[in-house]
């Protein structure tokens, strides 16, 4: 037996997303558990199904340069920005 | 991680996966929780069964046969995430068929009329659906995904079985004595359903966040939704203290907690019967867990 990871959408357009798993001995048995178990009541578009053994997995993102200039919170512009309002006397209309 | 940090991250909302580590006690609680829920839904469906040859119009028994379907359905998911947790369904439906493995109170009992149909599919998965719907934030999340899909069915139930029961309390005084029978019946198993009054802090289940909702919290929402909907149809509950306090919360007289106790370790008046009849299919069926397992 193989475990089968499914991932179903509910309409076009939508992502698909994890919604259980199943083991079957073959795909066409894993299709048929998985028309029943998730598609009986029209509740998906289409269905993935995946053996687990073949997704990669991948949970570690080293940062070992600390790349902050890549993310949102590699910029504090809070100092900066009531620099440049005193600067252009505008710091009033800041609250 | 040590099980400090990792009750801290459960506590802050953090949710677990199939492949990551976790606490020896984590995951012993988890799989004795998720098999007696799987465990339920496959007992679940054997009061119901009695019915469907015995359903009074061929949509009904359609209606009560696709239930019974979901409900093994529920079986099925619900074994497969005790099977990632380390322990295999096989194992999970002999433990059962042993009569070694708990299942829920509300199948130890039985079903007398098709007023029971109605009343267990409207109220006894009523009670359930909020169990579950708790279940939809368990620290654990593959059992947590699954629960969607589960909650969406058993809307349907309930639908199904207040549709029943709405059939028979605008039919003849004979159907309203039918049902009302049923819910005297049933009344005191429903009110044991959710379990006895923990404190929260006490419950081992709520500080592995595998549940996020007390016994007591389910029971009151339980009322607070349900017995409106019963009162409205003209039905009586057979419980002369049940009244709602000013302050919202439902007074009702105390569940008889020793026969909870009783029926769940297989003491029910359904329970042996119950557990034959499982015994039964579990060695009818196994030449097509072979054939399958051979494919």
């Amino acid at each position: 037996m193989t475990v089968w990871e499914v991932f179903r959408r509910e309409r076009k357009g939508q992502p698909f997303q994890h919604a259980g798993s199943l083991d079957a001995p073959d795909a066409g048995f894993a299709a048929a558990w998985a028309r029943e178990q998730y598609g009986r009541r029209g509740e998906s578009e289409a269905l993935w199904l995946v053996p687990r053994a073949a997704i990669r997995e991948v949970r570690d993102f080293p940062d070992a340069l600390d790349l902050a200039y890549r993310r949102v919170d590699g910029y504090s512009l809070k100092e900066r920005l009531r620099e440049a309002r005193e600067r252009a006397g505008t710091a009033a209309r800041d609250r | 991680m040590t099980e400090t940090e990792f009750v801290e991250y459960l506590h802050a909302g953090g949710q677990v996966e199939a492949g990551d580590w976790m606490p020896d006690e984590y995951r012993a609680r988890l799989v004795k929780f998720v098999q007696m829920h799987g465990s339920s839904e496959l007992m679940g469906v054997l009061p119901e069964r009695e019915w469907i040859l015995r359903a009074p119009t061929l949509k009904r028994k359609l209606a009560l046969t696709a239930k019974v379907q979901d409900e093994v359905g529920h079986a099925q998911l619900i074994f497969r995430v005790v099977e990632d947790l380390g322990k295999p369904r096989e194992r999970c439906l002999a433990e059962l068929a042993a009569g070694e493995a708990r299942f829920h109170n509300v199948f130890h009992y039985p079903t007398r009329t098709w007023g029971d149909v109605g009343v267990i599919a409207w109220l006894v998965d009523a009670a359930a659906i909020i169990s579950q719907k708790a279940l939809l934030k368990c620290s654990y999340a593959p059992y947590a995904r699954i629960m969607k899909k589960i909650c969406w069915e058993e809307s349907f139930h309930i639908l199904h079985g207040r549709d029943v029961v709405l059939a028979m309390v605008t039919g003849t005084d004979e159907q309203r004595e039918l049902v009302q029978e049923a819910i005297d019946r049933w009344w005191p198993p429903l009110m044991q359903f959710h379990g006895t009054r923990i404190p929260a802090d006490e419950d081992p289940m709520l500080h592995w966040r595998i549940k996020t909702q007390g016994n007591e919290e389910a029971r009151q929402q339980f009322l607070e939704s349900y017995v409106p909907q019963i009162r409205e149809l003209g039905l009586s509950i057979p419980d002369p203290k049940l009244r709602r306090r000013d302050d919202g919360v439902w007074e009702y007289t105390e569940p008889d907690w020793d026969e909870l106790r009783a029926v769940v370790t297989g003491h029910g008046p359904r329970s042996q019967e119950r557990l034959e009849l499982r015994r039964r299919f579990f060695e009818q069926e196994r030449w097509v867990r072979e054939a399958v397992l051979a494919a």
